[in-house]
């Protein structure tokens, strides 16, 4: 006989953190905050949309932003030229936010009187698709040069996100990306997918981006 | 690739069965891992040994994985498949429209305790 006694758990591992992210999410309903969790791989041009939909949202819209790095604050500094209210959190070598990091950071960031926090994952497609964040929102970004193929490569991160955005558009003359190849990819694993073709450079689609982000807000609030 | 967070979330869920249990100490934990679930068992050994130094409850608890194959369902010919080596395209009738069945798993299944 086993001098043990043997305990039944049969629980995902993520169980725990799915459960705290829902109640994050109730937490940020009632105080009338919108969370999005954004995601992509280094380099993207994360930060670079970010400073250019800061921009164009509206004025009046309270915004903060926290900025997930494994180290340095290099991030967290582009953006806080834009005025922005923004954190740097570090995840001390992790290399995704789980629902509880996300809470300690939208409280030290002092969220209460703001109408939108964006959460900047660390750059990375597979392991911030595991964890759920709380966010009210999950929005990725791919970007030109790495390829039509990643939604077949990275599924999961397409099947959790509601927005897909298509970063660097200006050199699509240079690669072969194929816009209707990645659509396809992308809305095989997650049919409601939005795709969003921006170029942060050029701020081409920006507006197009931020407009539909406010009014999905403002329907979010008067839900 | 992400078995640090992995394994604190299961060294968390773990202790905390554990002292809903009354007990004092774990002794074993008994995952489930699906073949395709992206954890590399090595890796996830190799970490949970360091953190079990860190929270006395673990002091020396053995870790045990159960590996799930993976199994891919054709929606065209309504045949499963083994997913590895053959991925999304249906190996009977070429099919693309398969879904995964089983093999993403990473469950605790369960704890030996004292």
């Amino acid at each position: 006989m086993d001098p043990y006694r043997i305990i039944e758990v049969k629980q995902s591992v993520f169980a725990d953190n799915n459960a705290d992210a829902e109640n994050l999410r109730r937490e940020m309903k009632a105080q009338g905050t919108f969370l999005v969790n954004l995601m992509s791989s280094p380099g993207s041009g994360k930060t670079t949309t970010l400073t250019r939909l800061l921009a164009a949202l509206p004025e009046k819209m309270k915004v903060g932003v926290m900025e997930a790095d494994i180290d340095s604050d290099v991030d967290a500094d582009t953006i806080s030229r834009t005025g922005t209210r923004v954190i740097q959190l570090h995840t001390g070598g992790m290399c995704h936010l789980d629902a509880d990091m996300t809470r300690q950071g939208v409280r030290q960031l002092g969220s209460s009187d703001l109408d939108l926090v964006i959460l900047e994952n660390v750059g990375n497609l597979v392991c911030p698709a595991e964890f759920d964040t709380g966010a009210a929102l999950n929005m990725m970004i791919l970007s030109v040069p790495e390829g039509h193929d990643k939604p077949l490569k990275y599924p999961l991160v397409f099947q959790v996100c509601d927005v897909m955005i298509v970063n660097k558009i200006d050199v699509l003359p240079y690669f072969d990306f194929d816009m209707e190849k990645v659509t396809a990819y992308a809305r095989k694993r997650n049919p409601n997918i939005r795709i969003f073709p921006i170029s942060a450079k050029t701020g081409e689609g920006i507006d197009a981006l931020a407009q539909w982000l406010t009014e999905t807000i403002r329907n979010w609030k008067a839900k | 690739m992400h078995e640090l967070g992995v394994v604190f979330h299961i060294a968390d869920s773990v202790v905390k069965i554990a002292e809903e249990n009354q007990a004092s100490h774990i002794r074993r934990v008994v995952l489930e891992i699906g073949q395709v679930s992206t954890i590399i068992p090595g890796y996830l050994l190799d970490v949970w040994n360091w953190n079990c130094k860190r929270v006395p409850m673990l002091e020396g608890c053995e870790l045990t994985v159960e590996e799930i194959p993976a199994v891919t369902y054709c929606t065209a010919c309504s045949r499963t498949y083994p997913t590895v080596p053959q991925g999304k395209i249906c190996p009977y009738c070429g099919s693309e429209e398969t879904y995964l069945q089983q093999g993403n798993e990473v469950e605790i299944k369960e704890i030996a305790v004292e």
